[in-house]
């Protein structure tokens, strides 16, 4: 798990453009699935058949994204300095200070117009440029509409691991894991790995059409209530993987949380129920997509996201992983 | 291939806001009926123009969807008030600022009125201050015969201008003729031209159309911003007239396919033609809708730079229209050689041949 990890978290993949982690997801779950399929707009889909039969099986869909954010140059001026626009939402208060890194290895720091200590906050996006030393706008080793992303080496410490791009590799790498590991199941298993979440839940929305699930199931991150002065919120690191209840944009059907919560209990999982204030997933899609679906998403509890450096706790995944596993072997009702 | 400028200059006079395109359509229907393979309109009123393909290497051939919206920005009646004058609302987006003191017309008819203005004599304190719609009103002179729901659309006509084109509504109006222009022959692909509606309040013909069509690649075409006067900021111009076809890639509702971009951008160097990108991040058209139907749809927007649009009167430069013309032509011929079912990754910076 933590090699895998630290191989996803530093793959180039913003919103748009998740080839490498797409050809990376491919090799590591190839042996893993029946079939497997790029669809139009990018995104990995895999298929393994029931290996029991089907009576109590139903068609599933499990999501995670590929896509990552970033900041998109939108302008070089004559100087050499860039502007840009964000590639989904990268907090502007982690900009100013913090490094990032185009696909062909250029890196840049953001810069403020006026006094060196801003003066308004959060920060006007407008008001931030990109330096990436150049000395003239012929300079500069990238063009308009090249994307940066933040980069820094995953590391270990204690139980906690710190990295970029928690948000989704770590639902990849709980996925790929998944695959690797299953044995037996009475479903018809799908699994996506999904492009431009970040953009709006986009490429989640194709494929639920493709897939036509009976139930979805996203997986994906989850801010947590458990750092200073936290706005209210149940979910903490540690404490196993979140179940959702709701959400910005999804309701969790019953059913699903359910699933997951007999299943965990059954196989003694610690888990945390999520009432989540803030964002959505790729449930939220794949619920509404053609007839709807029964859906759900399983959270791994993660600090400080659509930052440059995110935290998580190593065993909330490996919980996750045996959670999902212990759920692909019951029934759902 | 020749571009008709009578029919860009009949379709920018037409009138048509969203959900009344009518006049529009018209125009359409009827330059294409006498070439197109098939033709039909929906039930929101998107207009299908069908080009079988003619000459492919691919089987079954790419069907290939490129979309133009007929409806522009402007009004709807609310009411009539007592004394004659009109109370209005914005259909689309309408930028208050330039409304007072224009010329409009109202309703099928096109009865004239003016966008009331108090006197620059009278205004004391709130010189500086800018009326939101709902205080404006249209003054007809009294005009009988004006209904809620009405349409009222800027009172300007198509004219040369220096070495531009003047005229209203040339987003989407130039789309339509690039588009109209495309259809006048076959494609090593096949292509479904759809003119569709209510692009500027949700881009909710396109919708429907991308559903109905169920195309493997989409290509729109759009009049998009050009903000390429001098400014006291080193800032991006979003697109530039006079600069050739200007590219989308990431916009408000789409991150454009970068295979297809680069598919642009390739054939643009092929033939000399010349091309900018759009400033990421700013605007939103058809594709939005289209790129998500069904199992999805790769797409591009290729946009001709106008000045000042969504206002009276937009200005586009006749070479950029001759060029997308010729981008797009080109383009077809390209996709009707390729699968983009079997495409991987590629550049949209190619380095230039080695000499």
């Amino acid at each position: 798990m933590k090699r895998l990890i630290q191989e996803l978290c530093n793959l180039y993949g913003p919103s748009g453009q998740e080839e490498a982690v797409r050809d990376y997801i491919a090799e590591q779950i190839r042996p893993h699935v029946d079939e497997m399929r790029v669809d139009p707009l990018g995104n990995l889909v895999a298929r393994r058949a029931p290996t029991r039969p089907q009576g109590q099986g139903r068609r599933l869909l499990l999501a995670a994204h590929m896509d990552e954010i970033g900041v998109m140059v939108t302008h070089v001026d004559e100087k050499g300095f860039l502007r840009f626009t964000g590639v989904g939402f990268p907090l502007r208060t982690t900009l100013l200070g913090s490094r990032v890194v185009f696909s062909n290895g250029v890196h840049g720091t953001f810069g403020l117009e006026g006094k060196p200590l801003p003066t308004e906050s959060p920060v006007p996006l407008e008001k931030l440029f990109l330096d990436v030393g150049a000395t003239s706008r012929e300079d500069v080793p990238v063009e308009v509409g090249d994307v940066a992303v933040f980069r820094s080496p995953v590391v270990e410490q204690g139980r906690r691991i710190l990295g970029p791009s928690f948000d989704d590799r770590l639902g990849c790498a709980v996925l790929i894991q998944v695959l690797q590991r299953l044995q037996e199941t009475p479903h018809e298993l799908y699994v996506a790995f999904t492009v431009q979440e970040e953009l709006g839940l986009r490429g989640a929305t194709t494929a639920a059409y493709s897939v036509a699930p009976e139930v979805a199931l996203a997986v994906d991150i989850t801010l947590t209530g458990d750092y200073p002065e936290a706005e209210p919120m149940a979910v903490g690191l540690g404490k196993g993987p979140a179940i959702k209840v709701k959400d910005r944009r999804m309701v969790a059907h019953p059913q699903v949380r359910r699933w997951l919560v007999r299943s965990a209990e059954a196989a003694s999982i610690p888990y945390q129920m999520e009432v989540l204030d803030y964002g959505s997933t790729d449930a939220a899609a794949m619920q509404i997509g053609r007839e709807g679906a029964l859906a759900g998403a399983l959270s791994i509890p993660c600090r400080y996201a659509h930052a440059p450096t995110q935290m998580a706790d190593l065993e909330d995944l490996e919980h996750g992983v045996a959670l999902l596993l212990a759920g692909l072997q019951a029934e759902i009702a | 291939m020749a571009f008709d400028r009578r029919l860009l200059e009949a379709l920018s006079n037409a009138r048509g806001i969203p959900g009344q395109e009518d006049a529009v359509r018209s125009l359409l229907q009827e330059a294409l009926a006498p070439v197109a393979d098939a033709l039909h309109t929906d039930s929101l009123g998107n207009l299908f123009v069908h080009r079988t393909a003619e000459g492919q290497t691919v089987d079954p051939p790419l069907r290939v969807m490129i979309a133009a919206h007929m409806d522009e920005v402007g009004g709807m009646v609310l009411k009539v008030n007592e004394d004659g004058t009109v109370k209005f609302r914005n259909v689309g987006g309408l930028d208050p600022r330039i409304l007072p003191g224009k010329r409009v017309r109202i309703g099928p008819q096109g009865i004239p009125g003016v966008v009331l203005v108090r006197p620059i004599h009278l205004e004391r304190k709130d010189r500086d201050r800018v009326p939101p719609i709902q205080e404006l009103v249209i003054d007809t002179g009294g005009a009988q015969g004006i209904r809620p729901g009405d349409m009222i659309t800027f009172d300007t006509r198509f004219e040369p201008l220096g070495s531009l084109w003047k005229g209203k509504a040339f987003d989407d109006r130039v789309g339509c003729a690039v588009l109209a222009a495309l259809l006048q022959r076959r494609y090593p692909c096949e292509v479904v031209g759809v003119f569709t509606v209510q692009e500027e309040i949700g881009l909710r013909g396109a919708r429907v159309a991308a559903y109905t069509v169920a195309p493997h690649v989409a290509l729109v075409l759009e009049g998009t911003i050009a903000d390429d006067l001098p400014k006291d900021r080193d800032a991006s111009p979003v697109t530039q007239v006079g600069r050739g076809p200007a590219l989308s890639l990431m916009d408000r509702s789409a991150s454009l396919d970068r295979r297809l971009v680069a598919l642009l951008v390739e054939t643009a160097r092929a033939h000399g033609i010349p091309y900018q990108f759009k400033e990421p991040g700013r605007g939103g058209t058809d594709a939005g809708a289209i790129h998500l139907a069904r199992e999805g749809v790769p797409s591009a927007v290729v946009s001709v730079p106008c000045r000042y649009i969504h206002a009276p009167a937009s200005l586009l430069h006749p070479q950029d229209v001759a060029h997308t013309l010729a981008l797009m032509t080109k383009a077809l011929e390209r996709l009707g050689q390729e699968d983009p079912r079997r495409w991987r990754t590629r550049s949209i910076h190619p380095q230039p041949p080695s000499e």
